[in-house]
C-alpha cells in the first residue's frame, strides 16, 4: 500500500466513506459524531467508532478542536484515512492520539464503505 | 522530518508533557506537509477561543496545558463570543459566560497578549517582509502572505499554538514555495467589497495553495479584506497574487454567473431581522467611511458593528462612534459575525450582511437566513 504515517497507531474496524472534504468544525456535531451538513454524501451517518475515510479537511482552523473534543466525548473514529493531510486534520489527529494514514488516489478508489481492515502502522 | 537533537529530547518528554504535546502536533503537521525541518517563527496568531466552537474539551484543555505552558513568541488571539462591556444586555446563559472567561484566562495565563481580534494585520505593525509567523485564522493568514509580505501557513488552531509554545514551525507548503498554479481572470467590471468576497470564495474552492487574479488593478483596503475572508472560508488556499499567474498554469474566469453561483449558495432570505458588519472585524478607517456614510440616517432595525477594542477605543476619541451610535448602531468589541451567540435562531430568523465569511457562518453553524447585500446597499435600504 502507498502510503505515508502520520499518526501512528494500530486498529481495527470498518470503514466510513466520504468522497467530500471534510469541515470538522461546520459539518460534524463534537458531542455525537454525526455529519449534519446536508450537502455531504454521509448526512446523518457517525464517524464514531469508524475507518473514516475522506479526502482532506477543509474550513475553519478550529475544526482541529472539533477532533479533539470527538476524541473526548468518546464520538472519535478508530483512525482516518486521507489523499491529502490538511494541518487542520493532522492537528487535531496528532492531539487525539487518532492514528492518520495518507494514501495515494489508486488506493483510496480501492477502499469501500463497511469493508472490515486492520491498520497497523508498525507494518508501514 | 529531521529533528535536532535538542528537538528529539522535547519530542520524548526530557522537557516536560507540554513541550512534547506541541512537538508531536509538529511532526504530524511536518510530515503531512513533506517538510524537512523546523524554523524559527517570530508571531503566532491562534484561533480557538470563542467557547462555542471550542466547547467543553477545548476549555477544559486549555485549562490544563496552561498550568504549565508559557508562549515563546508574540502570540495574539482570535475574537471570543462577546463583548463584556455589553453582554448584559443580550441575554446569555451564565455557564456560557464562566466557560469563556476560563478561556479567557488560560490564555492569558500562556502570557498571550487579548487581542480578541480576527484582524491582527490592522492593529498590530507588521514585521519586515518575509518575516515567518503562524497564524490560525485564515484571514489573517491569506493577508500576512498575499499583503502583508509576511509568509504562513494555513495554520490549525493546534499548530498555531504548538507555534506559539516552541517559537517553530515546519518549513513547508506556502513558507517554501509560493507560486500559483491557477490564474483567476476577474471580469466582473465595477465589483464593490461584497463581489470581492464572492471572488475570493471562489478563488479558495479552485485554488489549493495560491492563487493569482488577473484583471484586477487596485483594491481598497476593504475590497481586500473581503477577498480575504471569502477565501479563507471556502477552502485550503493561503494566497493570492495579483497578476497574469504563470504562463502554464490554468486559467479560470470569474464572470457574473460564477458570482451568481457563489450568491446563490450563501444568500437564503430577501430580508433580515438585523444588519452585521464586521467579518472580518472593521478597522478604524472602515468605522470613518462608515461615520460619513450614515450622517444624518438613522437604521431601521439593529445593526451589530464588530471591531476590535483598541479600535473601537481610537474611534471614540476621534468621535467617529458618535455618529455610528447616533444611526443606532451597537458597536461591539472582543468577538465577530462568526460563531457569535449573540446572533442565534432562537431571536432571529435572517441577518442582513456584506460579508462572505460571515453568510457562510451564519448559515451553516448559526443556522439563520442570510440576505446578502453591499455596504452602499445596506446604507440605502435599511436606513431613513
Amino acid at each position: 500500500m502507498m502510503s505515508k504515517v502520520i499518526v501512528k497507531g494500530k486498529t481495527q474496524g470498518k470503514i466510513l466513506k466520504s468522497n467530500n472534504p471534510i469541515n470538522f468544525l461546520g459539518a460534524v456535531d463534537k458531542k455525537s459524531g454525526i455529519i449534519k451538513d446536508n450537502t455531504y454524501d454521509i448526512y446523518n451517518k457517525s464517524i464514531k467508532g469508524t475507518i473514516f475515510v475522506f479526502p482532506h479537511g477543509i474550513g475553519s482552523s478550529v475544526g482541529a478542536y472539533t477532533i479533539y473534543s470527538l476524541k473526548s466525548n468518546n464520538s472519535a473514529p478508530l483512525a482516518m484515512i486521507c489523499t491529502k493531510a490538511d494541518l487542520t486534520v493532522a492537528s487535531g489527529c496528532a492531539l487525539a492520539n487518532i492514528p492518520l494514514i495518507i494514501v495515494d488516489q489508486k488506493e483510496f478508489d480501492s477502499l469501500e464503505n463497511d469493508s472490515e481492515i486492520t491498520i497497523d502502522t508498525n507494518e508501514y | 522530518m529531521e529533528l535536532t537533537r535538542d528537538e528529539e529530547a522535547a519530542l520524548k518528554g526530557e522537557y516536560g508533557e507540554t513541550l512534547a504535546l506541541a512537538y508531536r502536533i509538529l511532526v504530524a503537521t511536518g510530515e503531512a506537509t513533506n517538510s524537512e525541518k523546523l524554523i524559527p517563527i517570530e508571531w503566532a496568531h491562534l484561533s480557538g477561543v470563542n467557547y462555542n466552537t471550542i466547547g467543553d474539551a477545548g476549555e477544559e484543555f486549555l485549562s490544563t496545558l496552561s498550568k504549565d505552558a508559557r508562549v515563546k513568541v508574540k502570540t495574539t488571539l482570535n475574537p471570543m463570543g462577546y463583548d463584556i462591556d455589553s453582554v448584559s444586555r443580550y441575554d446569555l446563559d451564565e455557564n456560557f459566560i464562566s466557560k469563556q472567561e476560563s478561556i479567557r484566562k488560560s490564555y492569558e495565563r500562556m502570557g498571550v497578549t487579548p487581542s480578541f481580534s480576527c484582524i491582527p494585520y490592522d492593529i498590530f505593525d507588521l514585521p519586515g517582509k518575509g518575516t515567518q509567523v503562524s497564524f490560525a485564522e485564515s484571514n489573517a493568514a491569506i493577508y500576512a502572505n498575499s499583503v502583508g509580505g509576511l509568509k504562513t501557513n494555513k495554520e490549525s488552531a493546534f499548530s498555531a499554538l504548538a507555534s506559539a509554545i516552541t517559537g517553530k514551525s515546519p518549513y513547508s507548503s506556502l513558507r517554501k514555495d509560493d507560486t500559483p498554479n491557477i490564474t483567476i481572470k476577474m471580469k466582473v467590471e465595477n465589483p464593490n467589497e461584497m463581489m470581492y468576497g464572492m471572488l475570493g470564495y471562489f478563488a479558495g474552492k479552485v485554488g489549493e495553495t495560491s492563487v493569482a487574479i488577473s484583471g484586477v488593478k487596485e483594491v481598497d483596503h476593504r475590497s481586500c479584506k473581503s477577498l480575504c475572508g471569502g477565501m479563507g472560508t471556502s477552502g485550503t488556499c493561503g494566497k493570492f497574487v495579483f497578476g497574469e499567474g504563470e504562463k502554464d498554469s490554468e486559467k479560470i474566469d470569474f464572470d457574473k454567473k460564477e458570482a451568481q453561483t457563489v450568491f446563490d449558495e450563501l444568500n437564503t432570505t430577501e430580508k433580515g431581522d438585523i444588519v452585521t458588519l464586521g467579518s472580518p472585524q472593521l478597522g478604524l478607517d472602515e468605522l470613518h467611511d462608515l461615520s460619513l456614510m450614515l450622517k444624518g440616517k438613522s437604521f431601521t432595525k439593529r445593526c451589530m458593528i464588530f471591531c476590535p477594542r483598541s479600535v473601537q477605543e481610537q474611534a471614540r476619541k476621534i468621535g467617529y462612534t458618535n455618529e455610528i451610535e447616533r444611526a443606532g448602531c451597537d458597536i461591539l468589541s472582543d468577538c465577530c459575525t462568526c460563531l457569535t451567540p449573540l446572533i442565534n435562531k432562537d431571536s432571529v430568523d435572517g441577518v442582513t450582511t456584506n460579508s462572505i465569511k460571515g453568510a457562510y457562518y451564519l448559515k451553516n453553524s448559526t443556522g439563520v437566513d442570510v440576505n446578502l447585500k453591499s455596504l452602499s446597499d445596506i446604507v440605502k435600504e435599511e436606513t431613513k
